[in-house]
C-alpha cells in the first residue's frame, strides 16, 4: 500500500474527545457502575450484577409505565404521520402563499416544550381555558386532573398540534422533489387523484417518511417536559410515562441501583428501534442503487 | 390517428409580453399529417418543447388554437385529447410492475382485464418486454424504463398521435439504435402519427419522414431529410443539418466581380448574374456550399480557386480540410481513399451545389 | 511536466474500476480517454488528479512520485458533465476565484481573467451570473476556470454531454486550438469515437479498467491493437466476422471464400475473426475480387448524405455505411460487396494479426 496518511490530524480531535468524555462516557459508565450494584451508602457497597435489571423488568409499575409509553408512541405516529402527509399535499408549492403556508405551519416547532405544556394546561382549564370552557358549555364534563381518558386525549391533541409540522416539513420537501414529468405523464395516462397519490407520491416520500417516523418515535419515546407540566403524571399514575418514572425513581426516591438498571434498559430500547430503522434506511438505499441503470 | 393543425400559434410565458422577444413561439402555421412520422428539430431554447405541450394540452398557448381532425383542442385537456407524450427521461411507476406500468393508462379508464391482459401483451412483445413483465419498474435500466415509458403511450386503443421530447438523452449511445429501430417499428405497425423533439440532426433523419426545423419561435424549414440537406430554405437550416454544417460566404458584386472581402471568387455566369442581381436588394447576401460538396483538386484548373491548407482532420472514413480562401475559411469533406491535398488546394464551387442566401433565405429564380 | 501512471489500480469494495494501467502522457498534448460508460475513464481520471488513491501503483508527475499527494497540492483543474460553477457569484469571481485563492494580486487576476474569457468568447458576460446563461455559456465559465488556473494538467470528464449537438462540435473545434499553443497535459474523457477522431491528438482506449492501447489517435484508430480496441473505437462498431483459414483459402461460413493471397498469405491454418470497416461495405463491387454477401435490410438510418444499413442474414449481422441516401424497405435483400484487401485479421484472443496495407494511407 502506498497510501500515505496525515495522521496529525487526530491530534485535534483530542479536545473534542476529552469534552465528549467528560459529559458523556464517563456518566454513562458511573450509570453502568451503579446498574450492577447496590449502594447503601458511600462506604458501603455490594456487587449485585445483573439483580437489578431483573427486579426491574419484573416491575409492574414500570412495566405499565413502558405499555403507556409504547401506547402513546403508536398513537402518536398513527395520527401525525397521515395528517403530516395531509396537510404537506396541501400546501401551496411556489410563490408568497409558500412562504406564508411555511411559516404559519412552522410556528407551533418554535415554542419551548415546557411552555408548550403550559400552554395547553391553561387552555385546557375549566375556568379561563377556551377548550375547556368551551367543552363545559357544551355538556361535557371536561375533567383534566380526575378523568384519565381526558388526559391522555388532551396530551396526545398536544402532542399532534406540537409535532406534526415537522412531519409536514420534511413530506413538503419530499414532495418538492419529485419532478413536473411524472404528473405530467399521469395527466396524460388519465390516473386519478389519489392514483397520483398512491403510485408516485407516496412511493418517493418513503425516504422521508421513514426518517420522519424514525424522529417522532424517538422523541416521543422520550417525552418528559410537556406531559409533566400539563398533567404531572395524573390523574394518579394514568400519564405517568417511562421518562417521568425513571426520574422519580432515580431523584425523588433516590433508588440508584435500580435506577441505573433502569436507565441501561431505556436506552438498550431506544438503541434498538435506532438500530431497526438505520438498517431499513440502508436496505432501502441499497436497493435504489442496485435497481439503478447499469444491471 | 390526427390531423394536426396549428393555426396561428403564438406562446410567451410572460403575463404581458412587449415585443417579439418575450414570445417563446411565433406566428406559427404548420400541418402536420395523418400517420406521418415527424422530427421537431431544432438547438436549446428554440421552443420545441413549448410546441409539443402546447400540441399535446399540457401548456395553453397564448394565442392562436390547436386542431385535432379540425376540431379546435385549446380547451381540452391532455386526458381528452387522447395524446401519449414520453419524456427525457424514463416516467416509470416504481413500485409496479412492467406489466402493471403498461396497464396504467387502461385500467384507469376502466377497460374490461380480458382486453387490458391482451393490449399488454401485445405491447409488451413488440418493446421485447415480455420476460421483463413481471418485474418491479424500478429494477429496470434506462433504456427498459424508456420502453415502458413509451408502451405506456401505445396501450392504448385511439391514440390520436404519440410525442417524444428527447427520449434517448439518458439512454447509452450504444443502445440508442436499436430504440430508434423500434421506434420505426412502432411506427410501421401502428401507423399513428408521431412527432419526436430532438436537438440531434442525426436522431432527425433516422426517424423522421419530415423534418420540421425550428429556429428562434418559428419553423424554418419542412422537408425531407434529403430536402433539407440539399436544399435549405434558411441559413440556420444549411448550418445545423450536417456535420460540419454548410459553409457561408458574404460576397457582393463588384465590378462585375463576385467579392467576399477582398477575394475574388470564381463562378459559374449563372451563379454570378444571380449574386450580382440581388446585390442591388439587399447587403446581407451569402452563398452556401456543404463540405461534401467543395471540390477539392491537386491540380488547377479553369474555374478552380487556390485555397490554403489550414488544417486536416482525419476522422477515420473521412476527413474534413480547414481552407483559406483569402479571408475566407472553408471546409471540405475528402472520403477516404481520395487524394489529400498538401499546402495547397484548388477549390472549386460546382453550380448544382451552391445556395443563394438574400437574408438568410435561399433565392431560386436564378435558374 | 510529464505525467506517468505505473501499474496502477483501483479497487473499490471488490470491484475494480482500474487495472493496471500503465501511461506516460508528454507535456503539451491532447489525451482522450474512450471508453463506453463504466469503462473506467473518471475513475482514471480521479486518480490522476489526486481525488483518489490507487490501490497499487504509483503516480509520477516530471519524475516525482505523487501517488500520496492531495489533490489541493497537485496542479491540475478539472471540468465535469454537469457545468460546475459558484451560482451566487458573477462569471467574473467564478473565474477569478482559483487565482484568488493561490493570492494572486488583483491586477494580474483581472488581466487574466480578461485572457481566458476572450479565448473563449464570453468577456461580455462577465457580470452575469451562471443561473442566467445558457447551458454551452455555463460550460465555457466552467472552463475558463479551469484554464485560468494554468495547471499542468486540466482533466475534462465529458463536458459536452449535455449540450446540444451543434455547440458541441463547436466547442470541440475550439478546444484543439485552445490547446495547440500551451504546454499543460490536457485530458478528454468521452464515449464517442467520432469526438475522439475530431479532438485528435493521442486516444487511449479503456475497457472495463484496463487500458487497451494508447497513441496518435489517427494510428490507434487504422491500427487497433486488440479486437476491443478496433469495436471499442468504432461507431458503428466494426463489423466481425468468423471465418477460417484452410489450405491457403479463407472461407465465412462456409458459402463465401476467397484464396489468400499477397496480403493474407501469411495466415496459418486456423480459425480467425475478420474486421470489416462498415465504410467498406458498398452496393457495387469496386474491384475484381470483391466478395459478395446476401443479406436483409434491418434498418436504413438516413442521415443527410449517407446511410447507416442494418443488415442480416442467418450467420451474420452487419453495419454497412453508404454514402448518398438509400431508402430501403425493412426486409429488402440486397446484395453487399466487401474488398478483400481491407479486412482486419484477428486470432481467437482477439490479438491483431493482420492490419490491411491501406489503413490509414493516406
Amino acid at each position: 500500500m502506498n497510501k500515505v496518511r496525515n495522521n496529525r490530524a487526530w491530534w485535534l480531535v483530542l479536545p473534542m474527545l476529552a469534552l465528549v468524555a467528560f459529559s458523556a462516557i464517563v456518566p454513562l459508565m458511573t450509570v453502568v457502575n451503579y446498574s450492577v450494584q447496590d449502594v447503601f451508602d458511600a462506604n458501603t457497597r455490594f456487587f449485585t450484577g445483573t439483580e437489578w435489571f431483573v427486579k426491574m423488568l419484573n416491575d409492574p409499575a414500570l412495566q405499565a409505565a413502558l405499555a403507556r409509553q409504547f401506547a402513546f408512541s403508536l398513537t402518536i405516529l398513527a395520527i401525525e404521520v397521515p395528517l403530516g402527509v395531509g396537510i404537506a399535499l396541501l400546501m401551496p408549492k411556489r410563490g408568497i402563499r409558500a412562504s406564508l403556508v411555511l411559516i404559519l405551519v412552522t410556528l407551533p416547532l418554535l415554542i419551548p416544550w415546557n411552555v408548550v405544556g403550559s400552554i395547553w394546561q391553561i387552555f385546557t382549564r375549566g375556568d379561563i381555558g377556551l377548550m375547556g370552557w368551551s367543552l363545559r358549555e357544551l355538556g361535557y364534563p371536561y375533567n383534566l386532573t380526575s378523568s384519565p381518558v381526558d388526559a391522555w386525549v388532551t396530551i396526545v391533541i398536544m402532542d399532534v398540534w406540537h409535532w406534526t409540522p415537522l412531519v409536514a416539513l420534511l413530506c413538503y420537501s419530499g414532495l418538492q422533489a419529485i419532478p413536473e414529468a411524472y404528473y405530467q405523464a399521469a395527466r396524460i395516462d388519465r390516473a386519478s387523484r389519489w392514483a397520483v397519490f398512491r403510485y408516485i407520491q407516496l412511493p418517493k416520500l418513503t425516504n422521508v417518511l421513514v426518517i420522519g417516523v424514525l424522529l417522532r418515535f424517538m422523541h416521543s419515546f422520550m417525552i418528559y417536559a410537556e406531559p409533566f407540566v400539563l398533567t404531572g403524571g395524573g390523574p394518579g399514575s394514568s400519564t405517568t410515562f417511562l421518562s417521568q418514572s425513571l426520574a422519580i425513581m432515580a431523584t425523588a426516591q433516590f433508588d440508584v441501583g435500580p435506577s441505573a438498571a433502569f436507565s441501561l434498559i431505556y436506552f438498550l430500547i431506544i438503541l434498538l428501534v435506532c438500530w431497526v430503522f438505520y438498517t431499513a434506511i440502508m436496505q432501502m438505499q441499497k436497493d435504489r442503487q442496485s435497481g439503478g441503470p447499469h444491471e | 390517428m390526427a390531423e394536426i393543425t396549428l393555426s396561428g400559434l403564438a406562446h410567451s410565458y410572460q403575463a404581458s409580453p412587449a415585443g417579439a422577444a418575450d414570445y417563446a413561439i411565433r406566428q406559427l402555421d404548420h400541418v402536420w399529417e395523418q400517420g406521418g412520422a415527424y422530427a421537431l428539430l431544432g438547438p436549446s431554447g428554440c421552443g420545441k418543447s413549448t410546441l409539443l405541450n402546447i400540441i399535446s394540452g399540457l401548456l395553453a398557448p397564448s394565442e392562436g388554437e390547436v386542431r385535432f381532425d379540425g376540431v379546435a383542442v385549446n380547451d381540452l385537456p391532455p386526458e381528452a385529447r387522447n395524446i401519449a407524450q414520453v419524456f427525457q427521461f424514463p416516467v416509470v411507476y416504481d413500485t409496479m410492475t412492467v406489466f402493471d406500468n403498461l396497464a396504467f393508462p387502461l385500467r384507469n379508464v376502466k377497460t374490461p382485464e380480458a382486453k387490458v391482459r391482451e393490449r399488454v401483451a401485445e405491447v409488451a412483445e413488440i418493446l421485447e418486454l415480455t420476460d421483463r413483465l413481471e418485474r418491479k419498474a424500478r429494477n429496470l435500466s434506462a433504456d427498459d424504463k424508456q420502453k415502458v415509458s413509451m408502451g405506456r403511450g401505445l396501450v392504448r386503443d385511439n391514440v390520436s398521435a404519440i410525442l417524444f421530447d428527447e427520449p434517448l438523452t439518458v439512454i447509452d449511445p450504444q443502445l440508442k439504435w436499436k430504440l430508434r429501430r423500434k421506434l420505426k417499428e412502432i411506427h410501421r405497425r401502428f401507423a399513428v402519427t408521431m412527432i419526436y423533439v430532438t436537438h440531434d440532426q442525426l436522431e432527425a433523419s433516422t426517424f423522421a419522414d419530415k423534418i420540421a426545423v425550428m429556429y428562434d419561435g418559428q419553423i424554418v424549414q419542412f422537408g425531407t431529410p434529403r430536402e433539407l440537406f440539399e436544399r435549405p430554405n434558411h441559413t440556420f437550416v444549411g448550418y445545423f443539418i450536417g456535420s460540419p454544417g454548410m459553409n457561408f460566404i458574404e460576397v457582393h458584386a463588384r465590378d462585375g466581380e463576385v467579392v467576399s472581402g477582398a477575394f475574388p471568387l470564381v463562378l459559374d455566369a449563372a451563379t454570378a448574374r444571380g449574386v450580382a442581381q440581388v446585390c442591388q436588394d439587399s447587403s446581407n447576401v451569402k452563398l452556401g456550399i456543404r463540405p461534401e460538396f467543395v471540390e477539392v483538386c491537386t491540380e488547377a484548373g479553369a474555374d478552380s480557386m487556390t485555397a490554403q491548407v489550414l488544417q486536416v482532420q482525419d476522422l477515420g472514413t473521412y476527413a474534413i480540410v480547414h481552407l483559406g480562401l483569402g479571408e475566407i475559411s472553408l471546409k471540405a469533406r475528402i472520403d477516404e481513399g481520395k487524394p489529400m491535398p498538401g499546402h495547397e488546394a484548388h477549390v472549386r464551387f460546382p453550380a448544382q451545389h451552391l445556395g443563394l442566401y438574400v437574408d438568410e433565405f435561399r433565392r431560386e429564380d436564378r435558374r | 511536466m510529464s505525467l506517468t501512471l505505473e501499474d496502477v489500480s483501483r479497487r473499490v469494495g471488490g470491484q475494480t474500476h482500474v487495472d493496471r494501467v500503465s501511461l506516460t502522457l508528454e507535456p503539451g498534448s491532447f489525451n482522450v480517454l474512450l471508453g463506453r460508460t463504466l469503462a473506467g475513464k473518471t475513475s482514471l481520471m480521479r486518480l490522476m488528479a489526486g481525488l483518489d488513491q490507487p490501490s497499487e501503483g504509483r503516480i509520477l508527475m516530471q519524475g516525482e512520485d505523487v501517488t500520496g499527494r492531495q489533490v489541493r497540492q497537485r496542479n491540475v483543474s478539472m471540468v465535469y458533465q454537469q457545468f460546475i460553477n459558484y451560482p451566487n457569484h458573477s462569471v467574473y469571481a467564478n473565474i477569478a476565484s482559483p487565482l484568488k485563492i493561490a493570492g494572486v494580486g488583483r491586477q494580474e487576476v483581472d488581466r487574466r481573467v480578461r485572457e481566458v474569457a476572450e479565448m473563449l468568447h464570453i468577456e461580455h458576460l462577465l457580470e452575469r451570473t451562471p443561473l442566467e446563461l445558457s447551458g454551452g455559456q455555463q460550460q465555457r465559465t466552467a472552463m475558463a476556470r479551469a484554464l485560468v488556473k494554468d495547471a499542468d494538467l486540466i482533466l475534462f470528464d465529458e463536458p459536452l454531454v449535455n449540450l446540444d449537438y451543434k455547440l458541441r462540435e463547436e466547442f470541440r473545434e475550439e478546444l484543439r486550438t485552445l490547446f495547440e499553443r500551451r504546454d499543460c497535459i490536457a485530458v478528454y474523457a468521452t464515449t464517442e469515437p467520432a469526438e475522439a477522431l475530431a479532438l485528435g491528438g493521442y486516444t487511449a482506449v479503456l475497457h472495463q479498467g484496463r487500458l487497451l492501447q494508447y497513441g496518435p489517435t489517427a494510428e490507434v484508430y487504422h491500427r487497433p491493437a486488440t479486437l476491443t480496441a478496433a469495436e471499442m473505437f468504432s461507431e458503428p462498431p466494426i463489423n466481425v466476422l468468423e471465418g477460417r483459414v484452410r489450405e491457403g483459402e479463407v472461407s465465412f461460413d462456409s458459402e463465401v471464400h476467397f484464396a489468400l493471397d499477397n496480403d493474407l498469405a501469411g495466415l496459418a491454418d486456423g480459425d480467425y475473426r475478420f474486421g470489416v470497416r462498415p465504410s467498406h461495405l458498398a452496393m457495387t463491387p469496386r474491384a475484381d475480387d470483391d466478395l459478395a454477401l446476401d443479406v436483409a435490410v434491418e434498418l436504413a438510418e438516413i442521415s443527410g448524405s449517407e446511410t447507416f444499413l442494418h443488415v442480416r442474414n442467418e450467420h451474420v449481422a452487419l453495419v454497412a455505411h453508404l454514402p448518398g441516401v438509400h431508402a430501403f424497405g425493412v426486409d429488402e435483400a440486397i446484395r453487399l460487396y466487401f474488398p478483400v484487401h481491407r479486412l482486419y485479421v484477428f486470432d481467437g484472443e482477439g490479438a491483431t494479426v493482420h492490419v490491411p496495407r491501406s489503413a490509414g494511407a493516406r
